[in-house]
């Protein structure tokens, strides 16, 4: 098998960098969504199109996003 | 490649697609999503999973001699094999399985250029396969712990201004702004840097594919921030793979002598009761 309609983007959610990365296998759309920097996995979905798979994903992401705290720096 | 100091240790996703499968050379991804392998992985291919695979899940630390050989030795893997890592996310796990192995002395490791990523990319085939190798002895014949420093020697080169020490964690984890990754829990008490560190995230040594970037992009980026192999170079992230992917970049790449990872890094220091800690931006570096 070879994968297919492979794509990235990068969005803002919640004031935060979101990248979404999804193709498709077999039929089926897999999508991961990270942190960009470093790239840590914050959500990993399918879905049988690409927009399913991708809203999935950043439901999931913004729900851990939110919990990060900005401090005061000099 | 044939720019960088150690180009061999370095393959392109073609002599992967080409070479993969011969007897001497074993395929293995290391990624940030450890499901990712099962989705499909280039064929052949093993998988270690760095959290569970790639150190020690009681105690933290590495993997200990034995428990380095009992994974090669499952894995079929002889010293006289070519292994081939990669991973998603610009091989960020993948380095940090490379690192142990130099540790452990294996001869003949490679990184394969752009990672997962490249890979799916170029449309290249895919397998859902669990591979199986005939199970081996190995034995390691000779350690080289030098590639890897502990707290003292880094509290001992932060205070005498004796090493250059590279954060490579993103901007905001560096001037303290945040404690960790986006969406990550916390993992330390403080934010900030280690007294004299410059900051040279770990990314900015990738192209946007996903392959690393030029002998001379490389040694641009890292000569901007006063880093050029006159000292003693000391890389460290928040827990230590950040900074094994740096620790290849400076010492395989661009061929400095004295690189070390300091994997106890910042959720260690920033742990600790009692010791220096800078917040905010580095001040401009002096001229490499």
């Amino acid at each position: 098998m070879k994968p297919e309609e492979y794509s990235e983007q990068t969005l803002e959610v919640d004031g935060w960098p979101l990248r979404l990365i999804s193709y498709k296998l077999v039929g089926v759309f897999h999508c991961t969504a990270d942190n960009v920097s470093p790239g840590a996995r914050l959500a990993r979905t399918t879905g049988a199109t690409r927009e399913e798979a991708e809203e999935k994903a950043v439901a999931r992401a913004r729900e851990l996003l939110s919990r990060t705290r900005l401090n005061p720096i000099p | 490649m044939a720019s960088y100091a150690h180009p061999e240790t370095v393959v392109s996703t073609a002599w992967v697609a080409e070479h993969g499968n011969d007897p001497k050379v074993r395929v293995v991804e290391v990624d940030v999503n450890t499901a990712a392998h099962g989705e499909g992985h280039v064929p052949g291919a093993l998988a270690w999973a760095w959290n569970t695979q790639l150190c020690d899940t009681v105690r933290r630390d590495i993997l200990s001699q034995q428990q380095f050989e009992a994974l090669m030795s499952q894995s079929g893997i002889a010293p006289d094999t070519t292994i081939v890592l990669y991973g998603d996310n610009n091989n960020w796990f993948a380095a940090w399985a490379f690192w142990q192995a130099k540790i452990y002395g294996h001869k003949d490791i490679r990184m394969m250029d752009g990672g997962r990523k490249k890979w799916l990319e170029e449309q290249r085939e895919l397998s859902t396969e669990k591979p199986s190798y005939p199970a081996s002895t190995y034995k390691v014949a000779a350690l080289d712990l030098g590639l890897r420093i502990f707290l003292p020697a880094v509290q001992a080169a932060s205070s005498a201004v004796s090493a250059a020490l590279v954060d490579v964690r993103s901007p905001q984890e560096f001037t303290g702004e945040i404690l960790a990754p986006p969406g990550l829990p916390e993992t330390c008490q403080r934010g900030g840097h280690i007294p004299g560190a410059r900051s040279i995230p770990w990314s900015k040594a990738c192209n946007d594919d996903g392959t690393f970037k030029s002998f001379e992009d490389l040694k641009a980026i890292y000569a901007s921030e006063g880093v050029d192999g006159s000292k003693p170079v000391i890389t460290y992230c928040r827990i230590g793979e950040r900074s094994s992917h740096s620790w290849f970049v400076l010492k395989y790449l661009l061929g400095m002598d004295s690189v070390t990872s300091y994997d106890g890094s910042w959720t260690e220091w920033g742990n600790l009761v009692g010791v220096p800690v800078e917040r905010g931006v580095a001040k401009p570096a002096a001229k490499a």
